[in-house]
């Protein structure tokens, strides 16, 4: 399973705030084609890696390797480089889309980079030459294409703020996969959404990792989402990797279930 | 050295009357998040009513000096203190939970009212004060510089230092201190624990306000002269100090006011004095570049 | 009205107190001049005073009663308000006059408001109403823009009506360019008036020390003024939305205190004198041609009138508020237009989907800013003088109002508040001193009342689907 080199080796990551340790030489790494979820209780660091990998956190000490068409060294890229460059995209947990702005719109600002290019830093796009008009038609016809994945095509020109909140959550998924990314980085998209919606979204996340072949890393607190569509697990407590493995493997760990249920003496030895 | 010593005295009275401003700035900030913009022209409300009041302690043949200074600077905080409170409710209060920008534009069109109200009902041209305190105390000669400390310095650092520790007892042991301190933590919080926020939210602006019209008051005093444009340059320069401190943080707008007046007197002193507010300004434009977290200002963490 | 009544009458008590103490000193004794020696003395004013409060205590009553769904009570005193201010009973001032007057209109509009409230709504819900309302936008538009193509040729256009529409466009355009930073990109820019200041000034010493015609030298306006805002937007750029309003205020005082004290560059406070107007063909608009030179009536063959260097400079000012209103809108559907409203919206998101947010800015700064620039240079060769006196902070301040009262990032709204809030002053030059003063209470009371502007429609930039029913086009 292993044979290709991971796409995203985290070494001896490391985050202090101050005093606080938030993450404490914590190392793993995710594969292509495969949903990495990254588990633990409240408070144990999950965002804050993510915020690490996604460039909004430098971190203390450590290594964030991304091998894509070359190895890109996140720890020492800006926020906006590594969308740009590494192309690793991410929701947020408290969904955060352009609410003012149409739910088409919000996935071609997904496209900026390459609309950019395309229309010339505007020059070409201000004249109306064709080659900027043949990027937009395209950059509309992918948009449709995710459109109709998550069932929002008939919402296309409603502003996203309007959308009720399982449609937020997945427009949310489908603008961070307009930017073409190599790595997915989700923060509990299945938060606040009833079972119906939750197994839509199982499915889409598995349509995801199998059709654009992309890695995808997964914060979530439901245990179920969890176990059936993971390919491996990182646990996290107190900032510190306590397990990791196969899902069926990790939920029998002795140490995950101190964690999530706490010792008979009601301490942490951790 | 004489003339620098007279400069640094000058440097430190008026770097308390900064000071004293900033703290409205600083507090308003640090509870709601906002630049009060309006808060110059409340200190300049500040100093035509102790302006008004001081032409009547005259009408009235109240010649003490320290009993007029007293009774002024009292009228001047009480009724300044309501133009705080009734900003707050009118243009900002409504606003909170608006679009971000929204209060900011509010503000500047509450400064932009102000002005023009005192400019309306008091007339455009300058008014002088009158002298109401005279005289010094001459500290050294040297290099046939005499060094003098007036009594109204003295007056004005006094005064300054005794609102400071007061208000600093304030902030740190009472209840509105307490849930001043509570509501900058978090407003939700507060309000599920049983403080009123918006109780909490008007007394900062009156506090601040009546603060400002302390300033305005010395500031009367000091220069001898107001008009209705005095706010928008003051207000500037004491926000700078706010930011230069650390915006947020009580000392730091004492101690960035303080530098704020250092800076003015001494680069009007010794470059050019055409240039002194150039200065002020550049030194906002590089905290805020450099340090936007000020000297004594905790940095803030994005939570994403 | 039951037993709400005395509660109500208790809250209109209370804001008639407060209103009093705000007054009581500051409008109360008014001070004035007596002689250099002995200082000041005061000019009572309680009478005014008293009656404003009773009109405050009256007209919160009427308000309250509205609020409260009480129609008839609060109709009775808005129109005793109405009546009275109207009336040739002698109130002190004719300001109180408006001020009762305008307080009971007040009223009468706040009873009635809830049912035109509803209305709208009704309308809006409906799909034709929906589309009535963006297509009347649209012919609202054309509709102005006939008017103002034609206006120098019908009767009306007088030198009066000649001189309002210069003045009026030139803050359509200022208006236009400051919505690209402030209603797209949401940058709060309170220094608007700096880059303003250097198109003006561009153009003022390029004309007077080089002899450069005003034509030449607009571009190179633009793009020193573009310069400096690139220069300025870069290192501040990164600084959070209140920081960056008072960075920018910073900004524009700086310039303005440099152009005070450089008196070798900019003559100082005095300012720079006999700037040469714009020429057509390289004809000039005077009663005599300079050496060498021809006047546009020579060239024309017609007899020579002061109005029409008032035309030619209107259609100039026409033609370059259109420019800038055609380069915004383009400019709107294009990735970076959609990126500075992405970035208005939320900067965080813009960050993870991989956009400079620094470089997105910094091109709506330099693009507000050529267009001050601009508008700056036409100022220069309308006035034909420039002094540090026209770039102060008010001016920034009276643009952002626009923008804002407009409806932050749109067009048409900017257009209509233009012709409120500089057109109807100046109509009613009687207003004139209370003029700032409306201004301010216009900003407050719109972020109060109507925070997303008179016109708060906002069109997308693109549409998957054609507009239901096609019609509005």
């Amino acid at each position: 399973m292993t044979a290709t080199s991971p796409l995203i080796d985290v070494e001896r990551l490391t985050m202090r705030f101050g005093g606080l340790v938030a993450i404490d030489d914590v190392s793993f790494s995710a594969q292509p084609r495969e949903i990495t979820a990254i588990i633990g209780p409240n408070g144990a660091g999950k965002t804050t890696v993510f915020n690490c990998i996604t460039g909004f956190y430098k971190p203390t000490v450590g290594r964030l390797t991304l091998r894509g068409d070359r190895e890109y060294l996140l720890e020492r890229m800006l926020g906006h480089e590594i969308g740009q460059q590494a192309r690793v995209a991410r929701t947020f947990q408290n969904i955060r889309l352009f609410p003012g702005m149409t739910v088409l719109e919000n996935l071609l600002v997904a496209q900026h980079n390459k609309l950019m290019r395309a229309s010339g830093m505007s020059v070409f796009g201000m004249l109306g030459l064709k080659r900027y008009q043949r990027a937009e038609a395209a950059a509309i016809e992918m948009a449709r294409a995710w459109l109709e994945r998550i069932g929002l095509v008939a919402d296309a020109d409603r502003e996203a703020g309007e959308l009720p909140y399982g449609a937020q959550r997945r427009l949310e998924i489908a603008r961070a996969m307009c930017t073409e990314p190599r790595l997915l980085c989700l923060d509990e998209p299945a938060a606040g959404l009833n079972p119906r919606e939750s197994a839509a979204l199982n499915q889409l996340l598995v349509s995801i990792r199998d059709r654009e072949g992309i890695g995808v890393l997964l914060i979530e607190h439901d245990m179920s989402v969890v176990m059936r569509i993971s390919d491996h697990v990182v646990v996290l407590d107190y900032g510190r990797k306590i397990a990791e493995g196969p899902p069926a493997d990790v939920r029998r760990d002795p140490a995950v279930i101190r964690a999530y249920l706490g010792t008979s003496e009601g301490s942490h030895d951790g | 050295m004489a003339y620098f010593s007279q400069q640094l005295i000058n440097a430190i009275t008026l770097g308390a009357v900064y000071g004293l401003i900033a703290i409205g700035y600083t507090m308003v900030y640090g509870i709601i998040g906002m630049i009060n913009f309006a808060h110059g022209e409340i200190f300049m409300i500040g100093a035509f009513i102790s302006l008004i009041g001081f032409i009547i302690c005259g009408l009235l043949g109240i010649g003490s000096a320290p009993v007029a200074i007293l009774l002024v600077l009292l009228v001047a905080m009480a009724f300044t203190a309501v133009y705080g409170w009734a900003i707050e409710r009118v243009a900002y209060r409504p606003l909170r939970g608006s679009f971000r920008l929204a209060p900011l534009i509010s503000a500047i069109g509450m400064s932009v009212t102000l002005q023009n109200y005192v400019q309306l009902t008091q007339g455009a041209r300058p008014k002088p004060g009158g002298q109401i305190v005279s005289g010094g105390y001459n500290l050294f000669s040297a290099d046939g510089f005499d060094v003098r400390v007036t009594w109204l310095q003295i007056i004005i650092v006094v005064v300054t230092i005794v609102l400071m520790a007061s208000f600093t007892w304030v902030i740190a042991r009472t209840q509105l201190g307490r849930q001043q301190r509570a509501c900058e933590q978090d407003m939700k919080m507060a309000a599920l624990l049983g403080v009123n926020v918006d109780r909490t939210i008007s007394l900062t602006f009156v506090v601040g306000a009546a603060l400002a019209a302390v300033a305005g008051m010395l500031f009367l005093m000091y220069y001898g002269v107001i008009d209705f444009f005095i706010g928008f340059l003051a207000g500037i320069k004491a926000f700078t100090a706010a930011v230069l401190g650390g915006i947020g943080s009580m000392p730091g707008a004492m101690l960035g006011g303080l530098l704020i007046g250092l800076i003015e007197v001494f680069w009007a002193g010794y470059f050019s004095s055409e240039y002194k507010d150039v200065a002020v300004f550049g030194i906002l434009v590089l905290v805020l570049i450099f340090r936007p977290s000020g000297l004594l200002g905790k940095p803030e963490i994005e939570k994403v | 009205m039951g037993p709400r009544l005395p509660m109500l009458l208790k809250d209109a008590a209370l804001t008639a107190f407060v209103a009093a103490a705000l007054g009581l000193f500051i409008v109360g004794f008014r001070t004035v001049d007596v002689g250099s020696t002995k200082g000041l003395a005061f000019d009572y004013q309680f009478v005014d005073l008293a009656v404003a409060v009773v009109a405050i205590f009256v007209g919160r009553l009427g308000l309250s009663f509205a609020a409260d769904g009480q129609r008839w009570p609060a109709l009775v005193l808005g129109t005793v308000l109405g009546v009275i201010g109207a009336s040739p009973v002698r109130l002190p001032s004719s300001f109180l006059h408006w001020f009762v007057g305008l307080a009971g209109l007040l009223i009468i509009a706040r009873t009635l408001w809830p049912s035109a409230e509803q209305a709208i709504d009704q309308a809006k819900r409906f799909p034709q109403g929906r589309r009535f309302g963006v297509a009347g936008v649209r012919w609202l538009a054309w509709i102005l823009l006939a008017a103002a193509v034609i206006l120098p040729v019908t009767p009306l256009g007088d030198q009066k009506t000649m001189d309002l529409g210069v003045l009026i466009l030139t803050y359509v355009m200022l208006g236009w360019g400051l919505n690209i930073v402030v209603g797209l990109a949401g940058l709060l820019d309170l220094g608007y008036v700096a880059f303003y200041a250097v198109g003006a000034y561009s153009y003022a010493l390029l004309s007077t020390q080089w002899g450069l015609g005003f034509w030449a030298v607009l571009p190179l306006a633009g793009a020193f003024a573009a310069t400096f805002g690139l220069v300025l937007g870069f290192p501040v750029l990164r600084l959070r939305g209140d920081y960056l309003a008072i960075v920018t205020l910073g900004f524009g005082e700086i310039i303005r205190l440099v152009l005070i004290n450089w008196v070798d560059l900019t003559n100082g406070p005095a300012g720079i004198g006999s700037i040469p107007g714009p020429t057509l063909f390289g004809a000039v608009f005077a009663e005599k041609a300079p050496p060498g030179g021809v006047t546009f009536a020579q060239m024309m063959g017609v007899p020579f009138s002061g109005t029409q260097r008032l035309v030619f400079l209107y259609y100039i000012i026409l033609g370059l508020a259109l420019i800038t209103n055609l380069f915004a809108l383009r400019l709107r559907r294009l990735p970076v237009g959609r990126a500075w409203e992405a970035l208005r919206e939320d900067e965080t998101a813009c960050r993870a989907l991989g956009i400079n947010p620094t470089n997105t800015k910094l091109t709506a700064f330099a693009i507000g800013a050529m267009f001050a620039g601009f508008a700056g240079s036409f100022f220069a060769a309308k006035q034909r003088f420039v002094s540090p006196e026209s770039f102060v902070f008010i001016e920034s301040a009276i643009i952002l109002s626009i923008v804002v009262l407009g409806g932050m990032g749109s067009q048409i709204g900017v257009v209509l508040a233009a012709v409120l809030l500089i057109g109807l002053p100046e109509w009613f030059r009687d207003l004139g001193t209370y003029r700032m003063l409306a201004f301010g209470l216009a900003m407050v009371l719109i972020m109060v009342f109507r925070p997303r502007g008179l016109i708060a429609h906002r069109e997308p930039s693109v549409r998957l689907h054609a507009r239901a029913g096609g019609g509005g086009g």
